[in-house]
């Protein structure tokens, strides 16, 4: 009884925002079954600024070296695991029931994700059915309640107050570290939702490459219109590759037809914030800035002294890339 | 053919802008700044228009939340080929508090009312950033959403959609009624001509309050402050391939 009264207590004065000590979080975790996606790591280290009370789901249709992968990260306490051929293709139809189930069983304060395709594309769900108003790509947590975004193509930083008894938000990877992957030892718990029926995945066709992941790479190399063509590319994989650097694009590339639509750096397309990025021959328009202007170090190649990337870029070389790149290239060999 | 498509237009910034931070921090600067529909917004609209000159859906209706000045927007979609428009009026202090869960809340309700198959909306704002709205309605109706669409096909009583994500392209077969949202590559918008403009001051705009819909636009979240993003210093031209190189070397950078 008395402790009752405690618990009562303390949960008011969590509720005010004074303790974080109430505070649990679900992760929901993003995979291929095979492998868990890096920016879910990302994603436990934003949640364990709320508390250290983290859990984890992962659903799919054979997650089970996910679940151990998953069960050894530093500072998740708890799996929850959903194994069931719905969960084909993560579609949020399916997977939306099985986090309300989740909720109504452990009453989660957060509930969030990485800002990627698949967070963005489930967690507003999630939040609609909860009846919150979710918090999308989160660059700070200030307090439990207290977070801070960008709008406007990251030309201002909105810091919210979320009032909602669940505050759902999915986290931009590039600003929180990833969460070592060993030194955990998460419990395991089976969860799971009755099939929805109204969604089929039906295919995926994913852009075949050896280099690193674009949005966790240490080094991008980017190109835009100024490449002329998708064959002239190639100056910038073979100067990726002395890099061991990720190839990415600005929209006009990739509307061009230059580049695949997933290499996309921007405000719509990917954010990256490698220690170097390196533009070629693109002139910086705000929608591309958006994407890329927490990198460490920028450098711009651009034959237009006057092009915008100029004002962003650590280190500016006035020059025409189908020079300066082999060069480049040459350079880097020796 | 008797499916009715509602698009769903937003009135924001101009996308071309550089935004200004209000001095005392409580939003961005928008009295007498450019403003224009959203550029997602569009490619939803033409996207709707070329589905019904398909003749593949019966009726597009554009609608938009927002002040009087949302009538323009509707009817920009009306000169691109919407038959009518619905204006659901929010200002003042509501509008400010206007976000992604009361415009679901409010599509949904309409969606019902107008007996509509499929929604079309663009898949984020330019100004918000947030990425939510379709999502948030598919939900409110319990209808399957087809997100950041590149290609839409209808396939009788389902659609299918190739959706743009992390590493590629996926594909999802979704039961109508169905929400869509819609990615720079699903179509390039058409101009609206002189004629069509003229053509859409005759089309009807209707206008609704949220109250009648039975909609609650209480919102839980507070904007506590807007800042300017901090500056990146100022950089240094370098003049030569090899000064760039020993440059980056000496920042640890290669």
């Amino acid at each position: 009884m008395i402790y009752g009264m405690i618990y009562i207590i303390m949960g008011v004065i969590s509720r005010a925002g004074t303790s974080v000590q109430f505070q649990s979080t679900l992760v929901v975790a993003e995979h291929t079954n095979d492998k868990l996606t890096p920016l879910t790591l990302n994603a436990i280290s934003a949640a364990r600024k709320l508390g250290d009370d983290v859990s984890c789901l992962v659903a799919g249709t054979g997650c089970a070296k996910v679940v151990e992968e998953v069960s050894k990260v530093l500072g998740v306490k708890k799996v929850l695991v959903a194994q069931h051929d719905a969960y084909r293709g993560l579609l949020p139809e399916e997977l939306t029931p099985l986090i309300l189930a989740s909720q109504k069983q452990f009453q989660f304060t957060h509930i969030c994700a990485g800002a990627s395709a698949f967070g963005k594309n489930l967690l507003p769900r999630v939040a609609a059915k909860l009846d919150v108003a979710p918090l999308s790509d989160i660059i700070e947590i200030k307090s439990p309640d207290t977070f801070v975004r960008t709008i406007y193509a990251g030309n201002a930083l909105s810091t919210v107050k979320c009032n909602d008894p669940v505050k759902v938000f999915t986290v931009r990877a590039t600003s929180f570290e990833a969460a070592p992957v060993e030194g955990g030892s998460a419990t395991k718990e089976e969860v799971t939702s009755s099939p929805v029926g109204v969604s089929e995945w039906i295919e995926q066709n994913l852009t075949k490459s050896d280099r690193p992941e674009l949005t966790s790479a240490k080094v991008v190399v980017s190109g835009g219109r100024g490449l002329k063509s998708g064959d002239n590319f190639k100056l910038l994989y073979d100067l990726a590759d002395k890099l061991n650097a990720a190839v990415g694009a600005s929209r006009a590339a990739v509307d061009a037809g230059f580049v695949p639509n997933d290499l996309q750096v921007g405000q719509t397309g990917k954010i990256v914030a490698p220690e170097l990025y390196i533009a070629v021959g693109i002139s910086g328009a705000i929608q591309h800035l958006a994407g890329m202007k927490d990198s460490k170090t920028i450098v711009a190649i651009n034959k237009d002294p006057e092009a915008p990337i100029f004002q962003v870029a650590d280190y500016g070389l006035v020059a025409d890339l189908f020079k300066a790149i082999p060069e480049m290239t040459e350079a880097l060999k020796k | 053919m008797s499916a009715r498509v509602l698009v769903g237009v937003k009135r924001v910034i101009d996308y071309a802008v550089k935004i200004r931070v209000k001095p005392d921090n409580t939003g961005v600067v928008t009295d007498g700044v450019k403003h224009s529909m959203n550029p997602f917004c569009e490619i939803a609209v033409e996207e709707a228009v070329k589905l019904k000159e398909k003749k593949l859906i019966k009726e597009v209706v554009a609608v938009s939340c927002g002040p009087q000045q949302a009538q323009e927007t509707i009817r920009t979609a009306l000169a691109m080929g919407a038959d009518r428009g619905i204006h659901v009026e929010v200002s003042g202090k509501d509008y400010d508090n206007l976000g992604p869960l009361q415009v679901s809340k409010i599509l949904a309700a309409l969606a019902k009312k107008e007996e509509t198959s499929l929604i079309i909306l663009g898949k984020q704002a330019i100004d918000d950033d947030c990425n939510q709205t379709g999502q948030m309605t598919a939900a409110l109706l319990d209808w399957p959403q087809g997100t950041f669409a590149s290609e839409v096909v209808l396939e009788g009583d389902k659609v299918k959609v190739i959706r743009e994500i992390d590493g590629g392209l996926e594909t999802v077969r979704l039961k109508m009624p169905a929400v869509i949202t819609a990615d720079l590559r699903l179509n390039t918008p058409r101009y609206a001509t002189l004629p069509n403009i003229m053509k859409a001051k005759k089309k009807k705009i209707d206008v609704v309050k949220p109250g009648e819909l039975g909609v609650d636009l209480t919102s839980h979240l507070e904007v506590l402050r807007v800042d300017e993003p901090p500056q990146r210093q100022a950089g240094m031209k370098v003049e030569t391939v090899e000064e760039l190189i020993s440059r980056l070397k000496e920042a640890g950078r290669m």
